[in-house]
């Protein structure tokens, strides 16, 4: 499903440039829960941007469902954001303003087809269907991540991808949130892919990649 | 529909959070919007009125009169010389085309004298025919008749203030009363119609020419024409006027032998071309003042767009979200677009309002008349909503340009 080739990534910083990935190619299959590990300024959320067509590599190939992405425009990559990808991020990234049910609604709008419907039925997945009309600011860390996740899932896209999801939370509800996504990955089947510090979720996982200085060091399976 | 709902609805959450900061921001283009309806509703109101008085007067009239005496190169108001006749007159009935009425006048100054009263007065003796001429009505009795001129009969037609000065309150028609050493009856009073351009038909005092004549020596020119004060035609289209106008120039010029290169001794004015002129006039000052409102908008809509800014800014992170759920540049553009928009709709309706009932108030202190033209409301809204469509573009594009990564960094 995820094939990366050699993938490299600089960003100029001024006259200097840093350099984040050199050459990292990995290998993922549809359906696998894979977390990739290492230090800060490793490069993981680099990697997981490209992997998530949010940022493009320097060089190297990209395929993701057999299409080579990583040359596309700013628009095509918006629309395979909008079709394939769902994230959910550290500091769970609602908007205030909106109640639950309206934030889950939005992960709908730029994928096309969107109605409440479905939305409702996400949330219920996270078992937060009577949340659905609080804002983020009348939940708990752990309730604002599981919404954050019905988001990601309301499009109901092939490829997961979470960033430190349990980075802000407390150690229960944290474990509430890795749980909700480990049985979305049995139950649905769909790719997951965690970037995470604490071993404790890496232990969920079927693949560890070991990242460090941009290059992978380490591919062990649990 | 539902591609329309979502980015409107989000625009008008953005709006309604931010209540008192939405105010102060189309503040600006409410006042720019009630200055311009404001202005331009005076404006119009004032040419509506302009428009009103001389189609009461008669828009087809043409006017001529005598053009200046000239005493040892020192040249005298117009209308004082005794260059216009009785037989101009004539002439011009026979050679002009397109004429349908022809009232020629002669004014004095007379006596009159009515039980106690007894006045001086302007009497104007002239055809049955200014009372076409100048579109007359008779509120009580008749206008004198062809037969009346023909011989000659005392009779007179009293405007509605004479009416009231000499006979106050009693009805004149029928009653006598002195004019000069002659005595002359009262068979008709005109309908007030006020102040016009060319003097008060209230004030007026109308006898036939030819009774006139009997009562005093008219005035003769040196080739012993019977000398007229005026001389007052309508003519059958409006259109003609100017063509009217200059076949008289050329008659009256050959018929007062004035060589090339010698000026007029009579100027014609034609109601038309008063008209014409004074709603161009009216009408660019209009103008005029609603580009100095136009100012207003314009500052507005800067407001706009400062305000515009600082919401991007303030909604980075926000950006950054829609855009990682799959937002292309083009959504996140409409989105800001459409808020600018919005905002600045709202001005306009509100300014709309605020400038329809201002004008109300000034229509009511009678000072003057204020027109609101549905042109002018419709220019106004769309004009404001232009204004946050362009103030609204540099946001919006700033906003789509984002780098997604960064706006999710941003704090």
């Amino acid at each position: 499903m995820i094939q990366l080739q050699d993938i490299t990534k600089v960003y100029p910083m001024g006259k200097r440039e840093l350099t984040v990935l050199r050459g990292v190619s990995i290998h993922i299959e549809q359906g696998e829960l894979v977390a990739i590990m290492g230090p800060s300024g490793s490069g993981k959320t680099t990697l997981l941007n490209i992997i998530g067509c949010l940022d493009k590599p320097t060089s190297g190939s990209y395929y993701l469902e057999g299409r080579e992405v990583s040359r596309l425009s700013s628009g095509e990559l918006a629309g395979i954001r909008g079709q394939k990808v769902g994230f959910v991020f550290q500091t769970f990234n609602l908007l205030p303003r909106l109640s639950a049910l309206a934030n889950v609604e939005l992960g709908l709008r730029y994928s096309g087809g969107g109605n409440h419907h479905r939305a409702m039925e996400a949330l219920d997945k996270v078992g937060l269907s009577d949340r659905a009309n609080h804002r983020p600011t009348e939940l708990s860390g752990g309730e604002q991540q599981r919404v954050a996740i019905a988001r990601a899932l309301a499009k109901d896209p092939p490829l997961i991808l979470a960033d430190e999801p349990t980075g802000n939370l407390d150690s229960h509800s944290g474990e509430v949130v890795i749980s909700t996504l480990t049985t979305l990955h049995t139950e649905q089947g769909i790719t997951l892919i965690v970037v995470t510090h604490d071993a404790n979720i890496a232990n969920h996982c079927q693949r560890i990649i070991q990242l460090k200085d941009g290059q992978v060091v380490a591919e062990e399976a649990v | 529909m539902r591609k329309w709902f979502e980015p409107l609805s989000s625009a008008w959450v953005g709006v309604v959070t931010h209540k008192l900061r939405s105010f102060l921001t189309i503040l600006g283009i409410v006042i720019g919007v009630a200055a311009v309806i404001t202005l331009m509703s005076i404006g119009r109101g004032a040419e509506a009125e302009i428009i009103s008085r001389i189609e009461t007067l008669g828009s087809d009239l043409i006017f001529i009169r005598p053009g200046a005496t000239m005493m040892g190169g020192v040249r005298g108001a117009i209308g004082g010389a005794n260059t216009l006749t009785l037989e101009d007159a004539t002439a011009i009935s026979e050679e002009v085309p397109y004429i349908t009425s022809m009232a020629p006048s002669y004014s004095t100054s007379l006596q009159l004298v009515v039980g106690g009263q007894n006045m001086n007065a302007q009497v104007t003796g002239t055809t049955p025919e200014y009372q076409q001429a100048y579109n007359l009505e008779v509120a009580e009795g008749a206008f004198f008749s062809e037969y009346d001129y023909q011989r000659g009969a005392k009779v007179v037609v009293l405007g509605s203030s004479v009416k009231d000065t000499l006979f106050e309150g009693a009805d004149p028609v029928g009653q006598q009363l002195r004019m000069g050493r002659n005595i002359v009856r009262v068979i008709g009073v005109l309908e007030s119609k006020g102040a016009s351009l060319m003097g008060s038909t209230d004030d007026a005092i109308l006898i036939p020419l030819t009774a006139m004549q009997q009562m005093v020596a008219q005035p003769r020119t040196s080739q012993g024409e019977r000398v007229v004060s005026s001389i007052a035609l309508t003519v059958s289209d409006e259109e003609q006027a100017s063509y009217v106008t200059d076949e008289i120039t050329s008659l009256l010029r050959s018929r007062h032998q004035l060589g090339p290169g010698m000026d007029d001794d009579f100027s014609i004015t034609s109601m038309e071309e008063i008209a014409s002129m004074l709603s161009e006039a009216i009408g660019t000052m209009t103008l005029l003042l609603g580009a100095i409102a136009a100012i207003s908008l314009l500052v507005g809509g800067i407001g706009v767009m400062n305000i515009m800014l600082v919401s991007v800014l303030e909604r980075t992170r926000e950006i950054g979200i829609r855009k990682a759920l799959g937002a292309r540049e083009r959504d996140i553009w409409g989105q800001f677009l459409i808020e600018a928009a919005l905002l600045t709709l709202a001005g306009g309706i509100i300014g709309v309002a605020t400038g329809w009932v201002v004008s109300m108030g000034v229509s009511r202190t009678g000072l003057m008349t204020t027109v609101v033209s549905a042109d002018i409301v419709l220019l106004a809204v769309s004009v404001s909503v232009g204004i946050g469509l362009f103030f609204g573009f540099y946001p919006a594009w700033n906003a789509s340009r984002l780098n997604p990564i960064d706006a999710l960094r941003s704090e």
